[in-house]
């Protein structure tokens, strides 16, 4: 009983905590989808714990030595029904949630387009020691530490890292993913509504790490478009000059943007960790496998 | 090169108030213990009766000492982790900076999985295994003494890390490429991976060790499906460590290649891959989880069968429980990382796997359920333990489930989510487990019961100070909150983790509680003693003897004629179908000789160790080559039994006789 109550707290503090920008407040299609699962799975576990918690408590309770109406049956160690009954329970709240599981392992992957009449943006996102780097390919702009995007479209990731292993996760959006270096990862989601949504890396990269999170302003098209136009304007540009200024160790590092980005630098940052004359990497790049 | 390698004054962090402070007061007290017991006249009976021991009940008391200093080492790492997230938001940096922050969770992982819950797996194993199959010691009595003494290397490598150099940074598993030489070229690392390494060689020696006496030793008559469960799970365990620790041996050969001597295993550059790293980690990994959590679940299961004054209720459906698990858990490792990329089927398939492990852990649960249903159930302090295992693990067990939904995974993966899960698995699973084991043996071990009031006193701010401790963390998780976060600004995560500092500190009262208990039965022991060798009834062969046990275990080695046969011929006796004990005939008893190769071994291997960290390349060679002589001369050695005289013997056994006998 009190576990259950404990349970029940527990859930409305979820509740309550998640109106906080946490998973439990999604804003876009695949982070809902995710929650959705979360609670199914949780509410079809809690239907087995929450009376097997009960039990327990009940069982030990009622046959305590002291009670004199409990009846002591030394010998009841096997019963063929009990044995159908209790290997049948697990299995059968597995094959539900390993269903969800399959299922949501499909439609949710993370390299799935989301389907949408609407264009998705490309995004490229990059790892560094300690902040993140954004480049949009087709836009030609860059930004560092800050992720600003439309909302109501996709935005398809594509995602790296320049040396050590990061997660890229906006928690309201949609799941994290990891950035490697020399591979390729790919990541989809959406914002359904504007607003400033909370990004970080959830993998511990070193001593920087804490302040590797940064802000996504998800915007309407229109505002995006002349947040597009106002970044081209100003700001300095990313070539593999200025990249490698950037990719030397700092952290807590304030927002900037590049104006232009020399294109093909996210494939030659992704691409150097190889060495090109070394002929086995070109047979097996790291990143076909990843990307696999 | 110089002499000593990379190793000079600036080693020492002079200029850390808390870990200089730390290192004073360990001095302090291992300085004031050795000179205690110098000055009191202990070293010969120390050096005779424990260090060159080969007993497998002392040495299993010395792996659980090990564990449970360990324990407050981890423990203390713990708190301050607490203490620092509690503090440290909103622009507030704490107490402390992010390259200390970084090494103390570190080492708490690595302290709390290899040094505090596999030798208190191991110890228990140690102690009570042999017992319960009835005979006189393990298959290899000084390649055991031989495995304590690596661990206790690993152990003080580590520990040495606090005053000379530093400790890991990068987590306790160390993934690359943060761990190479490019992103860690400190020390830290290798004193991770030769701890590591050293201690590891132990524990595989202490499974194969295991794993042949399970096999080949045990009492007449006890077949495999006469033998108690705990035999039974320890089996499992050590076969998973026989498969797992060759490994993480490979694995962390291949990362020290790689930082010594400029291969690319897992480099960032010339063809490396970092995840071949992570994959083999989890590999080792997971069964890891199974190696420390079977054991435990045996010990559920005996304390279950004894306090409820019944057998335990489907043995041989718990066996099957074990051995699937034990088969299962080479199947699910890649769970550990489902945000790495992989493709759809890969995750599903794994996703699927990690849930049918749920199923015999499951029906193991229902199985005590049943056990106490129809029993008598005495509210013991392992009992306590173990129905407050039993109410926290199934919730641990939901989230692990959670956790093994893939699209789940992606939004909690590597959150403080994460950290209340496997906590939740790992402290009422494994810890619970080692502390019923503690209170349910010690008895045997010692001739005298643990204080009650004290030990449930224990048990109830450990469940209470658990509870606090990582519910909030759920929330926190939920909220987005990654782990190892050194400082962070969102303000709404404080007030959870100022609850969970509070149940850090509801612990450490559990902790005082427990040593107060320890103090408290030593200075009542004469009220506490326990006579007859069966202070709780029991049903399985260890309490057929004194207790403490004579070196040689059984006077007579008993024969087995049933599942529980020390119950069953209790019974008997009480029904007066036959007489309680037979006149014994003694024969002279050969038991395994002292010896110190195996503290030797050990200590050339610290040497060696601490001389391959810092690159002092002599002395490794004088490390790697003292170990090796020492060994090589232990195969020369001719004699290897003493024989125990039949009258003394005999002398023994009348004098502590049991009131049953096999």
């Amino acid at each position: 009983m009190r576990y259950g109550l404990l349970a029940a707290v527990l859930l409305s503090a979820m509740i309550l905590g998640g109106c906080d920008g946490g998973v439990l407040d999604p804003k876009g299609p695949i982070a809902l989808a995710e929650r959705q699962i979360l609670i199914n799975a949780t509410g079809i576990m809690l239907a087995i714990v929450i009376p097997v918690i009960i039990a327990t408590l009940g069982v030990a309770f009622w046959f305590r030595a002291s009670n004199e109406r409990a009846r002591y049956r030394p010998d009841f160690v096997y019963s063929g029904r009990v044995e159908m009954l209790i290997w049948s329970i697990p299995l059968m709240t597995v094959l539900l949630t390993g269903t969800v599981a399959w299922i949501a392992a499909y439609d949710l992957d993370p390299p799935k387009p989301i389907a949408s009449s609407t264009r998705p943006i490309k995004v490229q996102a990059i790892s560094l020691d300690w902040k993140w780097l954004f480049i949009y390919p087709e836009l030609g702009v860059a930004s560092v530490n800050h992720l600003t995007i439309p909302v109501g479209t996709p935005v398809s990731f594509e995602l790296t890292s320049s040396g050590v292993m990061n997660s890229f996760f906006v928690p309201q959006l949609a799941g994290q993913i990891y950035t490697m270096a020399g591979m390729l990862t790919r990541l989809n989601l959406q914002a359904d509504y504007a607003g400033t949504y909370r990004g970080l890396s959830a993998h511990f990269s070193g001593d920087g790490f804490a302040d590797m999170h940064f802000n996504v302003d998800a915007m309407p098209p229109e505002r995006f478009a002349q947040w597009v136009a106002s970044t081209r304007s100003a700001g300095p540009l990313l070539d593999s000059k200025s990249y490698t200024e950037l990719a030397k160790p700092s952290a807590a590092v304030t927002p900037f943007t590049y104006h232009a980005v020399a294109p093909g630098l996210f494939d030659s940052i992704r691409m150097s960790s190889m060495q090109p004359d070394d002929a086995l990497c070109q047979r097996y790049p790291t990143s076909k496998r990843a990307e696999k | 090169m110089t002499l000593l390698g990379k190793l000079d004054w600036s080693a020492v962090p002079l200029d850390q108030p808390i870990i200089m402070g730390t290192v004073g007061g360990m001095v302090v007290a291992i300085v004031s213990v050795l000179s205690w017991v110098t000055l009191k006249g202990y070293v010969p009976y120390l050096w005779r009766e424990w260090i060159t021991s080969v007993d497998h009940k002392r040495i299993g008391v010395m792996y659980i000492i090990l564990a449970l200093v360990m324990l407050l080492r981890g423990f203390a790492d713990g708190i301050m982790m607490r203490t620092q997230q509690a503090v440290a938001a909103g622009g507030a940096q704490g107490f402390l900076p992010p390259e200390h922050f970084d090494q103390i969770f570190s080492a708490h992982g690595t302290i709390m999985i290899f040094f505090v819950a596999m030798p208190l797996v191991i110890g228990l194993m140690n102690f009570a295994v042999p017992l319960q199959l009835g005979v006189r010691d393990v298959a290899f009595p000084t390649m055991n003494s031989i495995s304590f003494w690596l661990t206790a290397s690993g152990v003080l490598l580590t520990n040495v890390s606090l005053a000379i150099g530093e400790f890991a940074k990068t987590g306790w598993f160390a993934y690359p490429p943060l761990s190479e030489l490019q992103f860690s070229p400190g020390v830290g690392v290798d004193y991770y991976l030769w701890s590591l390494q050293i201690s590891g060689i132990g524990t595989l020696l202490s499974g194969v060790n295991f794993v042949t006496t399970i096999l080949k030793m045990r009492a007449p008559g006890m077949s495999y499906m006469r033998m108690p469960v705990f035999c039974w799970t320890a089996l499992a365990s050590n076969l998973l460590i026989v498969a797992a620790f060759p490994v993480l041996t490979a694995l962390f050969a291949m990362l020290l290649l790689d930082r010594y001597l400029g291969f690319h295993f897992f480099t960032v550059d010339a063809g490396g891959n970092a995840m071949m790293y992570v994959n083999l980690f989890w590999v080792w990994g997971h069964p890891e989880v199974y190696i420390l959590v079977l054991p435990a679940f045996g010990i559920f299961s005996e304390v279950t069968a004894t306090f409820s004054g019944k057998s335990l209720f489907g043995y041989r459906s718990m066996i099957l429980a074990t051995m699937t698990i034990c088969v299962l858990s080479y199947t699910v490792w890649l769970h550990h990382f489902f945000t790495m990329g992989a493709s759809a089927s890969v995750n599903a398939f794994f996703g699927i796997t990690s849930m049918i492990i749920g199923v015999p852990t499951g029906v193991k649960v229902f199985n005590w359920l049943f056990t106490m249903y129809g029993g008598r159930v005495r509210f013991t302090v392992p009992v306590l333990w173990t129905i407050g295992f039993m109410v926290s693990f199934v919730f641990g067990g939901l989230t692990g489930v959670l956790l093994a939904l893939p699209a789940v995974d992606w939004q909690v993966h590597n959150s403080v989510f994460l950290v209340a899960h496997f906590h939740h698995v790992i402290i009422p699973g494994v810890l619970f487990g080692c502390m019923a084991g503690y209170n349910y043996w010690f008895p045997k071990a010692f001739g005298f019961k643990l204080d009650e009031r004290w030990g449930k006193a224990a048990f109830w701010c450990w469940f209470i100070g658990f509870h606090l401790a990582f519910m909030p963390l759920y929330v926190t998780g939920l909220m987005g909150m990654p782990r190892r976060l050194q400082h962070y600004d969102v303000l709404s995560w404080q007030p959870w983790l100022l609850v969970a500092e509070s149940g850090a500190l509801v612990i450490l009262l559990g902790i005082i509680f427990q040593i107060v208990q320890l103090v408290v039965s030593v200075r009542h022991r004469e009220e506490l003693r326990d006579a007859t060798g069966d202070p709780w009834n029991g049903r399985t062969l260890e309490w057929a003897t004194a207790s403490p046990p004579p070196a040689w275990n059984f006077a007579v080695l008993p024969h087995v004629d049933g599942l529980d046969a020390f119950w069953t011929k209790k019974q008997r006796v009480l029904a007066n179908q036959e007489p309680a004990a037979r006149p014994r005939a003694y024969q002279s008893i050969e038991v395994p000789k002292n010896s110190p190769v195996g503290f030797v071994t050990a200590f050339f291997a610290v040497v060696g160790g601490f001389a391959l960290i810092w690159h002092i390349w002599w002395m490794a060679g004088f490390g790697v080559l003292g170990a090796a002589v020492t060994l090589l001369a232990f195969m020369f050695r001719t004699k290897d039994e003493v024989e125990i005289p039949a009258d003394k013997v005999g002398l023994f056994d009348r004098a502590h006789s049991v009131e049953v006998s096999l």
